[in-house]
């Protein structure tokens, strides 16, 4: 039996943690993820879990230690935010080619400078090209599944690649909602035992992991990594399944709200899409036919499929929680790309919102839905919702 | 007590077959470290001349359990492989008793390497780190570390007309290791394999963590003749250079005093990193360098003598 708890997203993800139980937790802590590895920690203070966990002088040896504790078999984790990621990028980096299925909560947030601690994607849009798996979640009750969900990703045999699980900085990691918590015995069926080929600990059958490999070697490793990505493309639909007896959610590439009709519509990432779907609510009363595409698995990008979903739409427009800079924006790349093939394109709109943590509201929504159904958009313009004038 | 002869008679667990270099030291360091080991052991190896030419994929030189993560991280990564250990040993996946060591260069152990080893230290892993101190960069060629002694010509801060080479004394990386409280640290030397072995033995014994500085002397940049690596490293002893000392809960003891040291030039002459020294505009360099090597060691002795916790 599931229970209704209210939560905030970093005690529902440090609540999955809990229910997975790994073997290993490396912790240091930094805005806004702080809570989750606070609360974890109190799990282990209070016997909740027999997990050991190493409390680490930096981000970097935190990334390092998970590692080490990986390649030795253990099932380790591991969880940041924006300076932190890029303080352990190096290591951060290094896990693919190593093939070791880490998965790490990351908790949103703008990176330096200037210094903020709240909300954009520019800390996880930098990672977009390393070979990590991105789930996004829209709120805690889909960074909670979404735990489970990479854990199992990660460690098919198929993939064995890391994967992130994202949530929005202080707007899902510190606001509370009711998340339905599955029974602990039902999510330890669900994730099982990690049981690597080839582990450190293994002494009898001496392995070496992280070999130095020249040119030639180098490439046909990072070839293989690619497979993986492609294998996970392919899983992350089979375990979605599996998880989906469990929760009763689905778990697709993205989800499509009101798109059937629409006239309009938006792509957008996390917590954003929440907002958007009130809009979209309210819009439709009004007899406005718009509706929001929110694509939840970032890498591997399903490029293929999001085309498909959105060929018969006229007009879309593509808000990205960061910028990057002297090109178009990592969403709006990506949907651009997805489009491609199409002989009869829709219009497309790139807008930035929302970075360091500028709210955007329901109001703005509207705004870009009506500019949208106006028609009067410019593929090759970047726009700004929410700039002070 | 192991005899010389048990202990070069295990059976080495770094291969033949590897690329280091003709005349280097590290293997011994290693092989002798890892025969001390009455466990399985399983090695947490930084970036350097150890792992490059140790792993040419797809080949490994390693027939015991070992990685290579990045430069500056080979004490969390084993701070992440004795965590992984405890948590199977708690929770009865694994039964074999391991000693776990991270090997680093002093780049990666005086300089990058330094916040996650002080990290480690500080938390108490058991485990025993290992620098194999070859005094710089060695594995890209010379560059200054903060292990490269007074004097030295190295490729980022030449010897030149208006430049006697480093200008600064190393880091006392033994003594900084001791104060953070750990059960055992220990410098030791390639040439000195009984030493070495025993220390490696109460390293392993160490209730927490332990450290021991081994000097490397390298052929390739400090520029001698391959044949001449035992000769170096018993010279640094000789001459006091490199004392063989150890501390024990915070206390010194000298492994060995030389009857009567020699002059530091015994160990300058011969070593092309230092050839600078001997025209006689740097004549004062090397006097120098005489002063502090005695004040040095006078002030180990007073530490041997005082048993005052490092």
């Amino acid at each position: 039996m599931s229970v209704i708890k209210p939560l905030s997203g970093a005690q529902a993800v440090a609540e999955a943690m809990r229910q997975i139980n790994p073997d290993v937790v490396v912790a240091y802590p930094i805005t806004p993820q702080t809570p989750v590895v606070e609360y974890f920690a109190q799990f282990v203070a209070n016997g909740l879990v027999d997990t050991e966990t190493i409390p680490v002088e930096s981000e970097h040896s935190a990334m390092s230690a998970t590692v080490g504790a990986s390649a030795a078999g253990a099932r380790a984790m591991c969880a940041t935010s924006s300076q932190g990621l890029a303080l352990m990028w190096e290591v951060v980096a290094a896990v693919p080619g190593l093939r070791l299925p880490i998965v790490m909560p990351i908790v949103n947030r703008a990176l330096s400078a200037p210094i903020n601690i709240h909300c954009d994607h520019s800390d996880t849009m930098g990672a977009t090209t390393i070979g990590w798996i991105q789930i996004f979640s829209e709120n805690a009750q889909e960074a909670y599944e979404n735990m489970f969900l990479a854990l199992r990703l990660a460690e098919h045999k198929d993939v064995l690649i890391p994967a992130m699980v994202m949530q929005d900085g202080f707007i899902i990691s510190h606001g509370v909602e009711n998340v339905k918590i599955l029974d602990d015995d039902v999510v330890k069926k669900f994730v099982g035992e990690r049981n690597p080929d080839r582990f450190l600990l293994d002494v009898k059958n001496p392995y070496t992991i992280g070999p130095l490999a020249l040119p030639d070697y180098y490439f046909e490793i990072k070839r293989q990594q690619e497979e993986a990505m492609e294998n996970a493309k392919k899983i992350y639909l089979e375990v979605g399944e599996d998880l989906s007896k469990l929760t009763g959610n689905k778990y697709p590439y993205f989800e499509e709200y009101r798109i059937e009709d629409a006239a309009a519509v938006i792509i957008v990432l996390a917590s954003a899409a929440g907002t958007a779907k009130d809009a979209i609510d309210e819009m439709r009363v009004d007899g406005k036919k718009v509706g929001l595409l929110k694509p939840k698995l970032f890498r591997p990008f399903p490029y293929k499929e999001i085309r498909d979903a959105v060929k018969n739409i006229p007009v879309i427009g593509v808000l990205d929680r960061s910028i990057s800079f002297g090109s178009y924006a990592p969403l709006y790349t990506e949907i651009r790309n997805s489009l491609f093939e199409l002989e009869n394109k829709p219009k497309l709109q790139s807008y930035i919102f929302g970075l360091g943590g500028k709210d955007i509201f329901k109001n703005d929504i509207k705004q870009i839905f009506e500019e949208l159904l106006s028609g009067k958009v410019n593929p090759e313009e970047q726009k700004y919702i929410g700039l002070r004038g | 007590m192991a005899t010389l002869q048990e202990i070069v008679s295990k059976q080495v667990p770094l291969a033949p077959g590897h690329r280091m270099c003709s005349g280097c030291s590290i293997p011994v360091i290693v092989n002798t470290i890892i025969a001390a080991s009455d466990k399985p052991v399983i090695i947490a190896n930084a970036t350097g001349c150890l792992e490059v030419a140790s792993t040419i994929y797809p080949f490994t030189a390693w027939k015991v359990p070992w990685m290579h993560l990045t430069f500056e991280n080979a004490a969390a990564v084993a701070a992440g492989i004795e965590t992984a250990y405890k948590a199977f040993k708690k929770r009865g996946k694994m039964k074999d008793d391991v000693n776990i060591i991270a090997f680093g260069g002093d780049g990666g152990t005086y300089d990058i390497g330094f916040q996650a080893l002080s990290g480690a230290l500080e938390r108490g892993h058991k485990f025993l780190y290992v620098v194999y101190d070859n005094e710089g960069y060695m594995n890209t060629g010379n560059q200054r570390s903060g292990a490269t002694p007074f004097g030295a010509d190295t490729t980022t801060v030449p010897a030149g007309t208006m430049s006697i080479g480093k200008t600064q004394w190393r880091k006392n990386i033994v003594e900084i290791c001791a104060a953070h409280r750990i059960p055992y640290a220990a410098q030791a030397t390639a040439h000195n394999t009984l030493d070495l072995f025993n220390k490696a033995k109460k390293a392993f014994a160490a209730d927490g963590p332990s450290f021991i500085a081994a000097l490397q002397p390298c052929t390739t940049n400090w520029k001698y003749d391959t044949a001449l690596t035992m000769a170096y490293s018993k010279l640094a002893v000789e001459t006091n250079f490199w004392p063989l000392y150890e501390v024990e809960n915070g206390k010194v003891h000298i492994n060995y005093k030389p009857k009567e040291r020699k002059p530091i030039e015994e160990f300058l002459k011969g070593q092309g990193r230092f050839r600078h020294l001997f025209k006689p505009e740097n004549r004062h360099v090397i006097e120098e360098m005489q002063k502090m090597i005695d004040e040095e060691w006078e002030r180990l002795l007073k530490l041997e003598e005082s048993q005052v916790q490092i």
